[in-house]
């Protein structure tokens, strides 16, 4: 049957029938999923750009950027998670543990950096391994398990820091081998000519790329959006769902890990109780990108829209003078926004026509 | 349509050489045995008929063979070595393709990405190997127009498409992966008359082309226009088991319209 795949049709297909017919651009367009974020991330930038002076300027880009990166590099796998049917309530600890299991490790053993970057991406795997497959394994929701290793992984950043360091922060790193090859990779500024940008905001960029690629270009993205939009279905024609949700798991720990490698060499230190929120960010970002909280619809771009419309938001405050304490208000509008809108737009591209 | 068929059909099929053969076999889940005892035989270039009520058991036998539910008893062999499919990928590695009565499509995707779903064209076999749209476009659309399916757009999510539609895109899939066995479970329960002869058709040319055609339903007079071979299944258990020379389509309409309870019942009623 292999062979049968790959043979062309015989001839070619008789001249297209009546009653065929193109969709028109505007359902075409309004049938993608980032479609209303894009509109949301216009409207804030004219917005802020309209009432807010330093917000025009390039350096201000750069940080609302850096900001987005931050928040939008776990978000592409967060995005993808979701797709794929499933939640991740620990990517926000996650960041913090293998941020903490590296500088300690390091510390502590006076190591090359670079044992803790490779051990903490281990450990991260693991952490996503272990989550899908208990969820696969289990059938017991996503949303309960991964609350679990929230709550585990909290307690064991700020406990295990206490025992090793005697406070809540890892000792200064930046003097150990290989923190500055490290920083090059994970923290650096990067001069583009006209701004100065983070690091991160290229690898977000790569991040998203690879992210969009992979969904609508690959099998393995075939694999994804059929696992969330209807898992029995998938099995019965063939495609491994289990497999396809435990390496959906992996992703989100490793852009964790990513994440985490960032906040260790940025700062040199990490505060143990770092990162607890941000697993709801992530999930904002990837929810007003487009994706359905019930999976099968959603897309990578979608979740650096929602991201830079964080970015935008959190500096956008700062910048207009406000005071920033109603930042999680907006927040709160905006998902409740997206979800309505994203509501509308499924049911329209669902529609008999 | 049947050059689809004959196409695809594996080329060492030879009519009447068994091809599926269950022996004894039965499934239990947990403490309900859903079915037990069973004896089917599919040769190639047959269509072998499973009728019964509803709670009769005839999904749950689909499902052993097409993978999605590894049986408990006795056992199954497919070219005549024992098989115990742990998944259904399994099963359509073995060349069986299934349409099943909840057709088995992903509502949101494309019409073409719902058609080639679990088996891909890919431009190369490498890990993450870009997919090849253009292909999989032009053969999902050839092979829908061949079924008299003419969709507006093959980009279009699989929703949105009527449900016999959406019930010719699950046929024409496994058609065209099917390779030497050829599963229907109820497919002409949710079709009208005209579609439900285009299946029929399709039935017809599958067994031409030397594939094993398993035909699940409940309607003993679409059953009798196609089967060479027909088992009725109640509560489980295996109540008839005959050749099409050895049966006749009233014989076949009593026993599932309940056949002696039925008398029984006519009798009572009496007025």
């Amino acid at each position: 049957m292999s062979s049968s795949v790959v043979t062309k049709p015989s001839a070619a297909p008789p001249a297209p029938p009546p009653g065929r017919a193109e969709r028109s651009l505007v359902s075409r367009v309004l049938a993608r999923p980032e479609v209303g974020a894009l509109a949301a991330a216009i409207v804030i930038f004219a917005f802020f750009y309209a009432i807010a002076p330093p917000f025009r300027t390039l350096p201000a880009l750069a940080t609302v950027l850096y900001a987005s990166s931050t928040i939008g590099i776990v978000a592409v796998g967060v995005a993808l998670l979701m797709i794929g049917g499933e939640f991740d309530l620990s990517a926000g600890v996650t960041v913090t543990t293998t941020a903490l299991a590296s500088a300690m490790i390091c510390y502590q053993f006076s190591l090359n950096m670079w044992v803790g970057v490779v051990v903490s991406l281990l450990i991260a795997l693991v952490i996503g391994f272990v989550n899908g497959y208990l969820v696969v394994r289990t059938g017991i929701p996503s949303f309960l398990i991964t609350l679990s290793t929230f709550f585990i992984l909290q307690g064991v950043n700020l406990g295990v820091t206490k025992l090793v360091t005697g406070t809540v922060a890892t000792p200064n790193t930046s003097n150990l081998d290989g923190f500055d090859q490290a920083r090059a990779i994970f923290a650096s500024d990067v001069p583009l000519g006209f701004m100065t940008v983070k690091v991160t905001v290229l690898w977000w960029l790569v991040f998203v790329a690879v992210g969009t690629w992979l969904l609508l270009r690959t099998r393995t993205g075939n694999w994804i959006t059929a696992s969330g939009g209807n898992a029995a279905s998938a099995r019965a024609v063939g495609v491994p769902v289990r497999r396809v949700k435990i390496g959906l798991f992996m992703g989100v720990s490793f852009l964790a890990w990513f994440l985490g490698m960032h906040l260790l060499f940025n700062f040199s230190t990490v505060q143990a109780g770092l990162g607890v929120g941000n697993e709801f960010i992530y999930i904002i970002a990837a929810v007003v990108g487009g994706a359905l909280l019930t999976g099968g619809y959603g897309s990578a771009v979608g979740s650096a829209l929602g991201a830079f419309i964080f970015g935008m938001t959190t500096q956008g405050i700062v910048y207009a003078g406000w005071d920033p304490n109603w930042f999680r208000t907006f927040l709160g509008v905006m998902l409740l926004l997206a979800v309505m809108v994203n509501l509308y737009i499924k049911n329209y591209a669902a529609q008999r026509r | 349509m049947t050059d689809t068929l004959a196409e695809h059909a594996a080329r060492d099929l030879k009519a009447g050489t068994p091809l599926v053969e269950m022996d004894g076999c039965g499934k239990s889940y947990g403490a309900i045995r859903a079915l037990e005892g069973i004896n089917l035989t599919v040769n190639a270039g047959e269509v072998a008929c499973v009728l019964g009520d509803n709670g009769a058991g005839k999904s749950t036998l689909i499902k052993i063979i097409s993978g999605l539910h590894p049986h408990t008893e006795g056992t199954v062999k497919v070219d005549g070595k024992e098989v115990h499919f742990g998944s259904p990928r399994e099963s359509l590695d073995h060349g069986i393709a299934t349409v099943y009565q909840d057709l088995a499509v992903v509502p949101l995707m494309e019409v073409w990405r719902n058609f080639f779903l679990g088996s891909e064209i890919r431009k190369g076999s490498y890990p993450l190997a870009p997919l090849d749209i253009k292909a999989m476009r032009e053969i999902a659309d050839a092979e829908l127009q061949k079924m008299g399916i003419v969709v507006k757009d093959i980009n279009q999510p699989i929703g949105t498409l009527s449900g016999g539609q959406r019930q010719c895109v699950a046929i024409a899939r496994a058609v065209y992966f099917g390779a030497r066995v050829l599963i229907l479970d109820e497919p002409t329960a949710a079709l009208g008359v005209k579609q439900s002869g285009v299946v029929l058709k399709y039935t017809a040319a599958a067994r031409d082309a030397g594939l094993g055609v398993v035909f699940i339903t409940h309607n003993p007079h679409h059953a009798y226009l196609v089967g060479d071979h027909f088992i009725i299944l109640k509560l489980g258990r295996r109540v008839l088991d005959k050749k099409r020379s050895e049966v006749t389509l009233e014989e076949l309409t009593t026993e599932m319209a309940g056949g002696q309870e039925l008398a029984a019942l006519s009798h009572e009623l009496e007025r």
